[in-house]
C-alpha cells in the first residue's frame, strides 16, 4: 500500500499536506510527530474514514478510492484506533465479531452463532498472550487498556488484515502492558502484515520500527529506514525539528 | 555523570478485588435482576396492603397484566431504541392517530377491517421513517425531533378527524374474526396480552440472539466504534424508529377495538411511561445497555402499582409520586452497577498507590 502526495484540509486547517508514504509487507512503519502533526488524519485517510482533498491511495499498485471504513476493511486494511472502538457494555465475543457476525440457522431463525464466536474469540485472544480473559461473555468494559488493544489486534489479524494500522496503542499503557502490545506487533509483522504504528514513545519506535516517517505540521519532515539515523537524531526530529539538547538548555 | 532512571512498579490487582469485580460484572449482565427485585417488592407491598381487598384475585391480576401488556407493546420497542441511544416521544400521538383511523375507517367509511388496520400500520411506518430520517440526516437529538413529531401528529389527527367526521371520538364495533384478533377477551384478560407475548418474544430473539442485537447495543454503546466496525448504524436507527411507530399503531388499533371507540387524543400517557418503565427495567438512559426481560419487568412493576393502588382504596393521587420515586431508585441503582462493572482492571493500578523507585546510576 502506498500514499501518493496526499493532502487533507478541514476548512482552513491543513491537517495534511503532500504526504507520501510506502508500506511493505512484514515491516513496521512508525509514524512519528508532535500532537496535532496530522498523524491521526493520515491514518484516517488510509482507513477510509476521510477522503483526501487531493492525492492518491495505491493498493498493490492500483489506485483506489475508499468509500468508507468498510471498504478499507474489505481490502484488508484494518485499524485499531486510539480508543480501540470497542463497545464497553458488550461481551468480548460480540465485540470481536462486531460488524462481521457469524450466523447460523435458517430464515427467521438465522441467528448469531454465539458458541462459535465465544470459542474463536477466546482462542484468538489467548494466542495474543492475554490469558486473563477466560470467559468470552465478559464485558469489554472490564478489560484493561492493553487487553483491549490486544483484542483489537487479534480481531484485525483474524479477519485477514494485510495492513494493520495502530494509533498510539501504547500511550495509555503501563510498561508491562506496552511490552505485551509490542510483542503482538512483532508477531503481526512476522506473519507478514504491513504495520503502521503511531507512537510518541521513541524507545518503542526504535525498538520495533523498520521504517520511519516524521510529520511536522502536516508535512513529511523526514523518512528513513532502520539504521539510517542515530537515536539522538530521531529524538530531535520527534521534538519537532529542534535539538533535544537545545530544549534542555532552554529549560536551564 | 549521573543519570536518573525512573521505574514505576505497578501493583498487580489483588485477586480478591478482581474476583469481586467479576461478580459485579456478572450481576450487571443480569440487570434484569434489579427489575425483578423491584417487581417482587411491589407485588409483596400490595399483597400485604391490599391482599385482603382483592389485589390477589384473578380480576386484579388480569387488570395489571392488561395494563402491563399494553404498555409493554410500546415500551419494548422504545427500550430497544433507547439501547441504540435514541428516544421516541411521538408514540403517544401515533396511538391516538391509529385509534381514530381504525374507528373512522370501519364506522364512517365502512372499509374492511384488515385494510383499515394496514392504514394504521402505515401511519406508524410513516412517522417512524420521518423520525428516523430526520435524526439520521440532521444529527439533531431524537428527543426534540420526536417530541415535535408528537405535537405535529396530535394536531393533525385532531384536525383531520374533526374535518372528516365532525368529531375526534368515533365509536366502533369490530365483530367476527377480526373482532377477536383485535378485541378478544379471555375472562378478564385482553387479547393485548397475546400480542404482547408475540412481540416480546420476537424482540427478545432479535436483541439477544441475532447479529442485529449486537448492532443495536453497539450503536448506543459507542457510535463511533460501531461505525468504524462497519455497523450500518443509520439503518439500525431507522428500523427501530419504524418499529416503535408500528408498535404504537398496533396499540391504537387494539384500543379502538377493545374500548369500542377511537379517540384522536388518547395515548399521550405512553410518551413518558414507556421510557420510564424501560429505565426501571434497567435500560441505560444514555444507551448501550438493557434487556427485553428487564423492560417487561419494568412494565409489570408499573402495571402492579397502577392497579394495586386502586385496590388499596387509597387515593390514586399518589400514583405519580410512587412511580417517580421508583424511577429515581432505579436510575441510581443502574448507575451504581454500571460504574462498578466498568471500573476497569486497568484503573486499579491508577488508583492504587504507585511505588516509584528512583534509581541513580553511576556512569
Ligand atoms: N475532524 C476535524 N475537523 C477539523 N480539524 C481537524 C479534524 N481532525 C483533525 N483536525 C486538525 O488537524 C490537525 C491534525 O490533527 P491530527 O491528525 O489529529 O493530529 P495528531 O494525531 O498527529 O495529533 C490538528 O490541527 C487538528 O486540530
Ligand atoms: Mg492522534
Amino acid at each position: 500500500m502506498e500514499l501518493e502526495d496526499v493532502s487533507k484540509a478541514f476548512g482552513s486547517t491543513h491537517a495534511l499536506q503532500h504526504a507520501s508514504m510506502e508500506l511493505h509487507a512484514g515491516e513496521v512503519h512508525c509514524l512519528l510527530g508532535d500532537n496535532g502533526a496530522g498523524k491521526s488524519t493520515l491514518i484516517k485517510v488510509m482507513s477510509g474514514v476521510y477522503v483526501p482533498s487531493s492525492g492518491r491511495l495505491l493498493v498493490d499498485g492500483e489506485p483506489v478510492t475508499l468509500a468508507g471504513p468498510r471498504q478499507a476493511q474489505d481490502l484488508g486494511i484494518a485499524t485499531v484506533h486510539q480508543d480501540v472502538g470497542m463497545i464497553p457494555l458488550m461481551s468480548v465475543a460480540r465485540n470481536f465479531y462486531l460488524g462481521r457476525e457469524p450466523n447460523k440457522g435458517w430464515g427467521p431463525f438465522r441467528r448469531f452463532d454465539a458458541a462459535r464466536a465465544r470459542a474463536t474469540a477466546l482462542d484468538e485472544v489467548h494466542a495474543m498472550g492475554i490469558t486473563r480473559v477466560t470467559d468470552a461473555n465478559q464485558l469489554v468494559g472490564t478489560l484493561s487498556g492493553g487487553e483491549r488493544q490486544a483484542l483489537g489486534i487479534a480481531r484485525a489479524i483474524h479477519f485477514g488484515a494485510k495492513v494493520l494500522i495502530l494509533d498510539e496503542p501504547t500511550s495509555a499503557l503501563g510498561v508491562k502492558e506496552a511490552s505485551v502490545v509490542l510483542k503482538q506487533i512483532d508477531s503481526a509483522r512476522s506473519r507478514g502484515l504491513a504495520v503502521v504504528l503511531i507512537t510518541h514513545n521513541a524507545s518503542h519506535a526504535l525498538s520495533i520500527g523498520d521504517r520511519f516517517t516524521v510529520l511536522i505540521q502536516g508535512q513529511v519532515a523526514d523518512q528513513w529506514a532502520r539504521g539510517e539515523r542515530t537515536r539522538d537524531e530521531v529524538l530531535d526530529l520527534m521534538a519537532g525539528g529542534e535539538s533535544v539538547e537545545d530544549l534542555f538548555e532552554k529549560l536551564d | 555523570m549521573q543519570t536518573a532512571e525512573t521505574i514505576s512498579i505497578v501493583p498487580e490487582p489483588q485477586l480478591g478485588v478482581r474476583r469481586k469485580r467479576q461478580h459485579i460484572a456478572r450481576l450487571y449482565q443480569a440487570t434484569q435482576l434489579g427489575a425483578m427485585l423491584s417487581a417482587l417488592a411491589v407485588f409483596a407491598f400490595f399483597s400485604i396492603t391490599a391482599g385482603d381487598k382483592g389485589f390477589l384475585t384473578l380480576a386484579a391480576t388480569s387488570g395489571w397484566l392488561n395494563a402491563s401488556a399494553e404498555l409493554a407493546l410500546i415500551a419494548i420497542p422504545v427500550g430497544l431504541l433507547m439501547i441504540a441511544g435514541e428516544f421516541d416521544l411521538s408514540v403517544g400521538s401515533v396511538v391516538g392517530a391509529s385509534s381514530i383511523t381504525m374507528a373512522l375507517g370501519v364506522t364512517v367509511y365502512d372499509l374492511p377491517v384488515p385494510l383499515v388496520f394496514l392504514m394504521c400500520l402505515a401511519i406508524g411506518v410513516l412517522v417512524g421513517l420521518f423520525n428516523g430520517m430526520l435524526v439520521n440526516s440532521t444529527g439533531l437529538p431524537s428527543f426534540i425531533v420526536t417530541l415535535a413529531a408528537n405535537y405535529v401528529l396530535l394536531g393533525l389527527a385532531l384536525g383531520l378527524s374533526r374535518a372528516l367526521a365532525g368529531t375526534s371520538t368515533v365509536s366502533v364495533d369490530i365483530t367476527g374474526f377480526w373482532g377477536n384478533v383485535f378485541g378478544a377477551t379471555f375472562g378478564d384478560l385482553n387479547v393485548t396480552v397475546v400480542w404482547c407475548l408475540v412481540l416480546g418474544l420476537i424482540a427478545y430473539w432479535v436483541l439477544s440472539r441475532m447479529s442485529i442485537g449486537s448492532w443495536i447495543y453497539a450503536t448506543g454503546g459507542n457510535l463511533d466504534g460501531a461505525i468504524k466496525a462497519g455497523v450500518p448504524t443509520q439503518k439500525v436507527r431507522l428500523a427501530l424508529f419504524v418499529t416503535t411507530g408500528v408498535a404504537a399503531a398496533i396499540v391504537g388499533a387494539l384500543q379502538a377495538a377493545l374500548f369500542n371507540s377511537g379517540n384522536a387524543v388518547q395515548g399521550q400517557g405512553f410518551v413518558f411511561q414507556a421510557p420510564i418503565v424501560a429505565v426501571i427495567g434497567g435500560v441505560l438512559l444514555v444507551g448501550g445497555y438493557g434487556t427485553v426481560q428487564g423492560v417487561v419487568l419494568g412494565t409489570i412493576t408499573y402495571g402492579m402499582v397502577n392497579i394495586g393502588l386502586f385496590y388499596t382504596g387509597w387515593t390514586t393521587d399518589w400514583l405519580s409520586t410512587f412511580i417517580g420515586g421508583l424511577l429515581i431508585v432505579a436510575v441510581l441503582a443502574n448507575d451504581f452497577v454500571r460504574k462498578a462493572a466498568l471500573r476497569q482492571a486497568s484503573s486499579i493500578p491508577a488508583s492504587a498507590p504507585r511505588t516509584t523507585i528512583k534509581r541513580r546510576v553511576q556512569a
